[in-house]
């Protein structure tokens, strides 16, 4: 059993998570979205969201830097176990409290508005509890943390969590003698994990961060190059009507409409 | 190929153009994503239909399918262009329209045809042993049966029906009422044909080949406005829209065109651009309001009082003071104001009387016809006394001198307008005028000087016939004493100064409306001025608002006054635009043999509703308003005060002013037989019975069990749901289901009763056998129907529209089938007329009916009373046509109703057609359908042209319609020539080879032709404007002067006080009873409102109130408005929960707070729907109740006159109307609110 949940389990939950998501956005391209709630109830939203989602990812990048990064990296720049996991435990505690507490307004505003809770699926419901679940076992693995500062125990999950990672044959084993809160935070992890492409979550990977960098402020998407049209589509507008709205000083003349002037 | 691959381009040359300095960027990406945008807006047809909605807008939309489903529309835009230099019509359209297509799959939509449970099962188990006839006998025989599912009207338990036997329980109920108590008691409502004219005709040609009656609407809607026929003799006749872009000053009276004339806003708007200026009447600050220069908020029901204010300032200042010739000209020849009035000693002072007639006069002055139909007035030249062609006296029993040339005998004449000059006159005297402005009641000013105010009037003595001596007066002198005008002559009561406390002076009108002196002056001398300069080009727009006031006649009067004063009627630009609901059946009388099977029976049975229910729903039973209080103190002798409103309508039916329903106490079809039994004429037959007392006519004793409506059709409309006043009477005595009426009738209340109508002491409970609506939602009046069927929407039919907005007919086409099991409304009554001719002949053979006709107008019979005599008090002999109504004998042929039905009958060829007294021949066009249609191969119609389809039908109507028929446009014209003796068929000789055909329309929606039953032309050098033939082709209006008739002499009219416009303030209907007060708890906040349903933003009528594309855009559900201080009186804040209610009944709505609305009174928009979003009555403990539980229809005397010219009966013409702005409710907080979703208790017993 323990096996299975820690060995083969995972598998199964990021195969579906890869597998559901692919087949999500190629069938059903339109629901991949964050279906944010704010345009019905301002209040409580931006407090609440912003409260989150950066303790959501300061926690996602935590878990992936500090399960994922080989633990030679760690002795190589001379960081000793203890002071990871002492480093673990205040970011991690940090923001998982702010987590939680913008999880809170949201969960609030999420049960007790009408308007909002007329529009939540199942799936919009359940996914915040079950977050809100893991914030809290997540953070209740501090408490166990705290009686063993040495760091081994943090070892252990590195570990296994590269273990993983590398398809190594008896991952499992590394969780052996973890403490069950870790165990049920894993678990837990990896039922989000196979959840994923069922929920809202997928918006996750289409966070629009390119915004950041993109230069100009008006797109035009051009024709050329685009894929014929698929079966079952109308044709096309004749080439003459393409809109250009406009002239791009690095366009070729031949894309033009030019005026008959 | 995959989205996912797609976006996988990380390999892909990225070549970013960049371009404006980096501000832009061109991309390569896959855009197949758009496709879904392509294919969200990919359909597999277009076609074009319209809403069937009674809104006027008449607009062509663009029906969208996809895989056979109505997915969406959207606007023509295809109308034909207008001439250069003005805009064109399109877009029309607007948010209503465009949610439509929400209802064809809608949760709301009727899919079958539905029965009420318990009917239904009382049919099956009478039907396993018995016929249908007896079947339906067998259930009206056993009262328990009967009152089991009367009584559960409205509670739900509909069960499906198929076609079959839904159509034969119908057909087997028609047969046994006209069996057993006539076909008259087959009652059917529907209004508005211009919406949808085949699907109106379906109903009316089925009822009308039964001898069943058919009921009027636009007076019981209140649009009607008496005052129209009154003045011109004719129903309502308007200009387009277009028209209001060629005005210079455009004054809109109580008409919000934005929000209730959406489509045609536009030409506003542009009118606007081009300089027109533009003054707005209304209390609330309207969506109009904001396209004002000016904006003239005066209280609401004083709008007659701010318009005697203008008339005082444009005769003062244009007519007085200074003479504008074109406004001179045009009263002289125009108006009946050069005619002369006698004034008559009554109590020893003068009043004005009858108009001066030929056959007062010594010789008659020289005319043999119709003397005593013929107005009289004097020469300018010569000073004689003259007989000036036109009068209606003319266009009977004679010909060619019925027109509008200043001649007499031939000779020209200059009428003379005023007998100011002393060289002109005999004699100043001294005229009394009514004064009701003291009566005022309900925080409206009173304003107490007596009843009677006496000014001096210039006037001549003239010689009379019998040798004895008259005082005569010009309309114009009385009309200028009536406007309390100083001319010079003396008296308290007329004014020089603006500022004098007189009536209708500025400063007086201030005192009663509220509005600046100096705004009224200003307006009315633009108003005035802008005439003057362009020949007549002002122009009032005006809603109904104003006319569903029980005084409406004086409030329109005073506007149409200031019109004629101003020379605007009849000028393109200018004139009187009334617009209410979609009255202009375009192509009339094409429309009239098809709809009433003229082309088999003549005449159909018509009825006036607003009478009709307001004795069969037992409102009379309730009236709390008595003659006394409405009469004049120049009242002529009689027993005036002794009668009661229904007696006066009883009075004017026996002396055969206004049509009855149920027509007499013993079956029609009864009263046939004896008459022909005995081989006497029915019309000897029922004189001589009526005299004996042995015949009696129903509307004597509306209660009697013969007297009732047994069966009612409503189709096309939602009679319960939106025009019913008096709702709650409806739903007591009319349908006998719980209902709200919280007062006490006058037995209960002891007060008197009346004198001719027969009083019961129980009133009668669920008159109607059967109730059948046909609809394609499930309405207010469907949820208490016996009966639902399921009829095709808007865009699942064929028919044609037509509206007065614009000069296009253009069609309802069937874009998908029929959804569910729906059929159109034609297939529907084709299906009951086949199914009654299958159970029908059991009962029922080739009967002779005999059909009670009133004296109509635009006939012979519209002389036919110079005096008011009453055959039943002795005054006069009961003569059938002439002092009672005519009594017809028509052959109904029941078992051959169907063939008839789906054949035009041979009396088109016969008698041929016409309209609005004139005819002409149809023999050409009946060929022509015969080729187009096809004719019938077999059976009793054999040979006659078919009309199967609701094509076939369009096409008689397209065919037979001068408006659509070039050929019969010139016959029509042609027709009209031999009365007036002028050349008129130019007006249509230029279109004499064009002929609409259904498929025409179906391409492009086609202007009209001009036709001489309407009075504006259609042309490329004006817009259609009313009354425009009349000024310009020299063709009188059908009043008793052939001019605008502003002096009404008709005995009730002076009896009245209404001979000519006065202030009247709105009556007390005195409805805050201690039924309704006790209500309140003791100390309990509330205000007492004067309620007004104006018409809505979101809903046209009761339609797309129960649309959740549009209740998304308000608040969901029935709402009031309310001012900010009544609100806070009653401790109410926005969106709270209140109710309404008053001795009539109980209305619960949300409460709209807002600025916009003047304290004393709350608006709720006109019908919506109880059905939606709409909680129980604290009071009653029953849901809601909608705008009309708190109405109650009060009917006024003058509307019945009949008989007399002008004032004479037209089906939807004359006739009472159903006012209802009167009214007051009180106002307030619910504390509890109870949505009542729960299982029927015993209170409200479960329907099954």
């Amino acid at each position: 059993m323990h096996n299975f949940v820690f060995g083969i389990f995972p598998y199964i939950a990021l195969t579906v998570m890869v597998v559901g998501s692919i087949a999500r956005y190629e069938r059903d391209p339109f629901t991949w979205k964050s279906k944010s709630s704010q345009i019905l109830r301002k209040r409580q939203f931006v407090l609440g969201s912003v409260l989150f989602h950066v303790g959501v990812l300061v926690i996602f990048f935590g878990h992936l830097v500090g399960l994922l990064t080989p633990i030679a990296v760690f002795d190589a720049i001379g960081i000793s176990h203890g002071a990871k996991q002492l480093m673990a435990i205040i970011v991690g505690g940090v923001a998982g409290v702010m987590a939680l507490v913008g999880g809170i307004i949201l969960l609030h505003r999420r049960m007790t508005d009408p308007r909002i809770r007329a529009h939540s699926t199942l799936a919009d419901t359940g996914i915040l509890w079950l977050l809100m679940a893991q914030l809290v076992l997540g953070l209740g693995s501090i408490f166990v943390s705290l009686g063993h500062l040495d760091g081994h125990a943090m070892v252990d999950l590195m570990a296994w969590a590269q273990g993983i990672a590398y398809f190594q044959a008896g991952a499992a084993a590394h969780l052996a003698e973890t403490h069950w809160i870790f165990k049920l935070h894993i678990f837990l992890g990896l039922v989000i994990f196979a959840l994923f492409p069922f929920t809202r979550l997928v918006h996750i990977v289409s966070a629009p961060v390119r915004y950041l960098w993109r230069p100009g402020y008006q797109i035009v998407r051009s024709r050329r190059g685009a894929r014929a049209p698929v079966i079952g589509v109308a044709p096309r507008p004749a080439p003459q009507i393409q809109p250009a709205p406009v002239r791009a000083p690095g366009l070729s003349a031949g894309n033009q409409v030019q005026p008959a002037e | 190929m995959s989205h996912l691959l797609d976006r996988l381009n990380f390999l892909t040359s990225v070549r970013k153009d960049i371009f404006s300095g980096g501000h832009g960027q061109t991309t390569i990406e896959n855009r197949d994503w758009e496709d879904t945008y392509r294919a969200r807006w990919r359909h597999d047809k277009i076609v074009r239909s319209t809403h069937g909605v009674n809104c006027t807008g008449s607009c062509s939309w663009k029906i969208y399918v996809k895989s056979g489903i109505v997915t969406w529309e959207t606007q023509q835009t295809d109308y034909p262009r207008t001439r250069p230099d003005l805009p064109n019509h399109e877009p029309r359209g607007c948010a209503r329209g465009a949610s439509y297509s929400w209802y064809l799959y809608s949760a709301n939509r009727v899919k079958t045809p539905l029965v009420r449970g318990r009917l239904m099962k009382l049919w099956r188990e009478k039907r396993k042993t018995m016929t249908p006839v007896q079947a339906w006998a067998a259930i009206q025989s056993d009262p328990a049966a009967r009152a089991s599912y009367v009584k559960a009207r409205g509670k739900g338990g509909f069960v499906r029906a198929s076609w079959d036997e839904v159509t034969e329980l119908t057909a087997a109920a028609n047969a046994y009422t006209a069996k057993e108590y006539g076909p008259d008691r087959v009652f059917g409502f529907s209004p508005i044909p211009a919406m949808s004219m085949v699907s109106y005709a379906a109903g009316s040609r089925y009822l009308s080949l039964l001898g069943g009656t058919c009921m009027s609407f636009y007076d019981w809607y209140c649009d009607l406005p008496p005052a129209s026929p009154m003045t011109w003799g004719e129903q309502t006749d308007v200009p387009e829209s277009a028209d209001w872009y060629n005005a210079g000053y455009l004054l809109l009276w109580g008409s919000n065109v934005p929000q209730t004339r959406t489509p045609d806003a536009h030409f506003y708007t542009e009118a606007r651009y081009r300089g027109t200026k533009s003054a707005v009447i209304c209390p609330d600050y309207s969506e109009a309001a904001k396209f004002a220069d000016i904006w003239l908020n005066a209280k609401q029901g004083t709008d007659a009082a701010l318009g005697m204010a203008f008339g005082h300032v444009i005769l003062r200042e244009f007519h007085l003071d200074r003479q504008v010739p074109y406004f001179e000209e045009y009263v002289r020849k125009y108006s009946d104001m050069p005619m002369l009035v006698r004034l008559e000693a009554q109590d020893g002072r003068l009043v004005p009387g009858r108009q001066l007639r030929a056959a007062d006069l010594p010789g008659a002055l020289g005319e043999t016809n119709n003397p005593e139909w013929k107005t009289v007035c004097i020469d300018e030249a010569t000073g004689d006394l003259v007989v000036p062609n036109g009068s209606i006296g003319f266009r009977w029993g004679e010909q060619g001198k019925w027109n509008l040339e200043e001649k007499a005998q031939g000779k020209d004449v200059t009428p003379r307008l005023t007998l100011i000059l002393e060289e002109h006159r005999d004699e100043v005297a001294e005229v009394a005028f009514p004064w009701f402005g003291g009566a005022a009641t309900n925080g409206w000013v009173s304003d107490d000087r007596g009843g009677v105010l006496m000014r001096r009037v210039p006037v001549k003595k003239v010689k009379l016939a019998d040798g004895s001596e008259a005082l005569v007066a010009t309309v114009f002198d009385l009309i200028c004493a009536n406007y309390s005008l100083d001319r010079g002559l003396g008296s308290d009561n007329v004014a020089r100064d603006y500022d004098a406390d007189v009536p209708f002076t500025p400063a007086w009108a201030e005192k009663i409306t509220g509005v600046k002196r100096d705004r009224i002056i200003q307006v009315a001398r633009e108003f005035a001025a802008n005439a003057e300069k362009t020949n007549g080009k002002s122009m009032i727009i005006i809603g109904a608002a104003m006319n569903h006031w029980f005084h409406m006649d004086m409030n329109y009067r005073s506007v149409i006054n200031m019109l004629v004063f101003c020379g605007c009627v009849g000028q393109s630009g200018g004139g009187w635009a009334h617009y209410v609901g979609q009255e202009k059946l375009r192509p009339q009388t094409g429309w009239t043999a098809l709809a009433f099977a003229l082309d088999w029976a003549r005449p159909p049975r018509h009825m006036n509703s607003t009478s009709a229910w307001y004795a069969h729903t037992d409102q009379w039973r309730y009236e709390t308003v008595t003659a006394k209080e409405i009469l004049s103190p120049t009242a002529p002798g009689g027993d005036w005060e002794s009668l009661s409103l229904i007696d006066y309508n009883i009075r004017a039916e026996r002396m055969g002013w206004l049509p009855s329903a149920p027509q007499l106490r013993t079956n029609p079809l009864k009263v046939g037989a004896a008459a022909k039994a005995e081989g006497i004429e029915a019309k000897d037959y029922v004189a001589r019975e009526l005299k004996a007392g042995r015949l009696e006519m129903s509307c004597q004793d509306p209660d009697a069990p013969e007297n009732w409506p047994r069966n009612l059709f409503v189709w096309r409309s939602n009679l319960l749901g939106s025009s019913g006043k008096g709702h709650e009477y409806f739903l007591k005595h009319l349908l006998g289901t719980d209902h709200g009426v919280l007062g006490k009738d006058l037995g209960q209340e002891g007060r008197q009763k009346p004198a001719e109508a027969r009083w019961h002491d129980k009133a009668p409970e669920g008159k109607l056998d059967l109730l059948v609506c046909i609809d394609f939602r499930m309405s207010t009046t469907a949820v208490y129907a016996d009966i639902v069927l399921p009829t095709a929407s808007w865009y699942e039919k064929d028919d044609l529209n037509t509206s007065d907005m614009h000069p296009f007919i253009h069609p309802l086409q069937a874009a998908v089938d029929p959804a569910y099991e729906s059929k159109t409304d034609w297939e529907i009554f084709k299906a009951i007329a086949r199914k009654f001719s299958e159970v029908a002949p059991e009962i029922l053979g080739v009967e002779t009916d005999v059909v009670q006709l009133p004296l109509q107008h635009d006939s012979a019979m519209e002389i036919a009373q110079p005096e008011v005599r009453d055959w039943k008090r002795g005054e006069c002999d009961l003569i059938p046509g002439k002092t009672a109504p005519a009594y017809i004998a028509v052959e109904r042929d029941y078992p051959n109703l169907y063939a008839r039905f789906t054949s035009l009958g041979p009396l088109m060829e016969k008698v041929g057609n016409g309209g609005k007294g004139i005819a002409w021949d149809t023999r050409t066009e009946v060929h022509h359908l015969k080729a187009l249609n096809g004719t019938h191969r077999e059976g009793p119609t054999k040979g006659l042209a078919k009309i199967e389809t609701a094509i076939d039908a369009a096409e008689v109507i397209l065919m037979l319609a001068p408006e659509t028929n070039g050929e019969v446009a010139v016959k029509a014209w042609s027709a009209l020539e031999k009365a007036t003796g002028r050349e008129h068929a130019h007006l249509a000789e230029v279109k004499h080879d064009e002929k609409i055909r259904f498929r025409d329309i179906a391409a492009q929606p086609r202007k009209i032709i001009s036709s001489p039953t309407w009075s504006g032309i259609e042309s490329e050098e004006v817009c259609y404007n009313a009354g425009w033939t009349n000024v310009h082709e020299l063709i009188p209006w059908r009043t008793l002067s052939g001019r605008q008739q502003l002096y009404q002499d008709h005995e009730w009219m002076r009896a009245f006080g209404e001979f000519f416009v006065t202030w009247r303030p709105p009556v007390d209907l005195k409805t805050i009873t201690p039924d309704a007060t006790k209500a309140l708890a003791s100390g309990e906040k509330h205000v007492v409102l004067n309620f007004i349903t104006p018409h809505q933003k979101w809903g046209i009528h009761s339609t797309y109130s129960d649309n959740l594309l549009m209740l998304t855009l308000n608040r969901g559900g029935p709402v009031i408005w309310i001012s900010e201080n009544d609100a806070r009186k009653a401790g109410i804040v926005d969106n709270d929960w209140v109710e309404l209610f008053n001795s009539n009944g109980v209305i619960v709505a949300r409460a709209v707070v807002s600025q916009r609305m003047k304290d004393g009174t709350t608006f709720m928009y006109h019908a919506q729907e109880k059905i939606v979003n709409t909680p129980g009555s604290q009071i009653t403990g029953q849901r809601g109740g909608i705008h009309n539980s708190v109405t109650r229809a009060v009917v006024k005397p003058t509307h019945m006159i009949g008989g007399y010219a002008q004032q004479s009966y037209g089906f939807n013409y004359y006739g009472t109307v159903g006012a209802n702005r009167d009214e007051f409710v009180i106002v307030r907080k619910m504390n509890s609110v109870d949505w009542l979703d729960r299982p029927a208790t015993r209170k409200v017993e479960a329907a099954e």
